[in-house]
């Protein structure tokens, strides 16, 4: 087995730099690789291109790099509930291309899985189609768009291995396999890591083929952002 | 009369047809969960990748790990499944998802639907509904019949940048029940205690009224 196992989140992030692509696996703040965004705040990179669902809330995931100025330009379906977001966007100081959210996740998918472009039927008809090639299949509409890959892809897991092998919790599952999929370079972090065989083949999610560096997470906040509950 | 988000939702889960998958979205759409039958079988997909949600946990019982689209803490059904986003937009681009719910700022008389953008002033983002209405076989929309300020949502043309096209099949408002015809607006049902004339009043594009309208059952 190819070991990925690296000691932790500062030899996880070798090689980032300044002007890079980066991908960030979760929805909202769910799923996100906490420990991957923390260490990058802390650094002095900049001019980041990132692509992820969403952009973190004011203070809390992305938003850490967004407050830095770090990002530059934000690849995202739903940016809603970030002001600092929404003040840098409209100021101008931070591009942004909106993408509709199945639209994004197959484009990360291409990426990973070698197809350049496809055509979907989402956006047809709207801002999102302009300048974009139309082509009429069956009767139907659809926008070509193309695919997404990144210098670096940061994904989170439930459970990893020693290979790279990943199984992910929940919903915390959402974009992280198809992003690993898409990085030159995928930094997994878990919350357990184990050595190779100790997970069962069948219930892996992301194969370690995808994964060039895994380390376990030294701590998770796994802050709820609409906490619904109902008594008991 | 006109109905509160809660009616509007228990009127829109009488269309929720058994044995089908539906996707319900963000504001009024989530409360539909509320009001279905226990005698159908309907599963809840949510696009952020679960099939079979389920309602809010209780209290202390909230998993960080098991949220809906909306953000908020859900729990999972017997016989759920849980799926990357890549799969979950494969449900509902290929036509998998029978019924979608969801709010809007405006339809137009075609069918056409904004929800994603007020140019200069809101910037959120579309999420998964450009995917959602470019596929669904059946689309409802669910929202208030004007906005904050007294303006119609039920427009002759868009003015907002819209998110689909020709998709809405009927719009469920506090004041009525519409349906989407190649002709244009039909009302179906009026909310109880209101007038014909209130709903014409409230509505900028033409109406086809015909015969009686009955009255919402809900």
């Amino acid at each position: 087995m190819i070991n990925k196992r690296v000691e932790g989140v500062e030899q996880a992030l070798k090689g980032l730099q300044s002007n890079m692509t980066l991908m960030f696996g979760g929805f909202g703040l769910c799923g996100i690789p906490e420990n991957c965004i923390n260490q990058i705040s802390k650094s002095e990179i900049k001019k980041l291109t990132c692509i992820s669902n969403n952009a973190g809330i004011d203070k809390e995931g992305l938003g850490k790099l967004l407050r830095k100025k770090q990002i530059i330009k934000m690849i995202s379906s739903y940016v809603g509930e970030n002001a600092e977001f929404e003040r840098q966007m409209l100021s101008g100081e931070l591009e942004v291309e909106l993408v509709p959210q199945g639209t994004l996740a197959e484009r990360c998918r291409a990426g990973g899985a070698g197809i350049p472009a496809f055509y979907t039927p989402a956006g047809y008809g709207t801002e999102v189609a302009e300048n974009k090639e139309v082509r009429s299949f069956s009767g139907k509409e659809y926008v070509l768009e193309k695919s997404l890959n990144a210098d670096f892809s940061f994904v989170k897991a439930w459970k990893g291995d020693f290979a790279g092998n990943l199984i992910y919790k929940g919903t915390a599952r959402n974009f992280n396999p198809i992003m690993a999929m898409a990085g030159k370079i995928t930094v997994a972090e878990v919350e357990e890591l184990h050595p190779v065989g100790a997970l069962d083949p069948n219930e892996i999610h992301t194969p370690g083929i995808f994964v060039q560096r895994i380390f376990k997470g030294k701590k998770y906040e796994k802050i709820i952002e609409q906490k619904t509950v109902i008594r008991k | 009369m006109s109905l509160d988000k809660n009616q509007i939702a228990a009127r829109i889960a009488k269309e929720l047809k058994h044995k089908t998958y539906v996707n319900l979205g963000i504001g009024i759409p989530t409360l539909v969960a509320n009001y279905v039958s226990e005698n159908i079988e309907v599963d809840f997909q949510s696009e952020n990748g679960i099939l079979g949600m389920g309602p809010f946990p209780y209290e202390g019982e909230e998993d960080p790990d098991l949220i809906n689209a909306g953000k908020q803490t859900i729990t999972a059904m017997p016989g759920s499944s849980i799926f990357d986003s890549a799969t979950s937009f494969a449900m509902i681009r290929g036509n998998h998802v029978d019924l979608t719910v969801l709010g809007a700022m405006q339809v137009a008389e075609n069918g056409d639907i904004a929800n994603w953008k007020i140019p200069g002033k809101m910037v959120k983002g579309m999420g998964g509904a450009m995917d959602l209405v470019a596929s669904a076989k059946n689309i409802i929309v669910a929202m208030m019949h004007t906005d904050r300020s007294g303006k119609s949502k039920l427009l002759k043309k868009c003015t907002l940048p819209i998110t689909g096209v020709k998709c809405v099949n009927k719009i469920v408002t506090n004041l009525c029940v519409i349906k989407v015809t190649s002709f244009g607006f039909k009302l179906e049902e009026k909310a109880p205690n209101v007038s014909i004339e209130q709903i014409v009043k409230s509505t900028e594009a033409e109406l086809i009224i015909e015969g009686p309208i009955p009255e919402m059952n809900i």
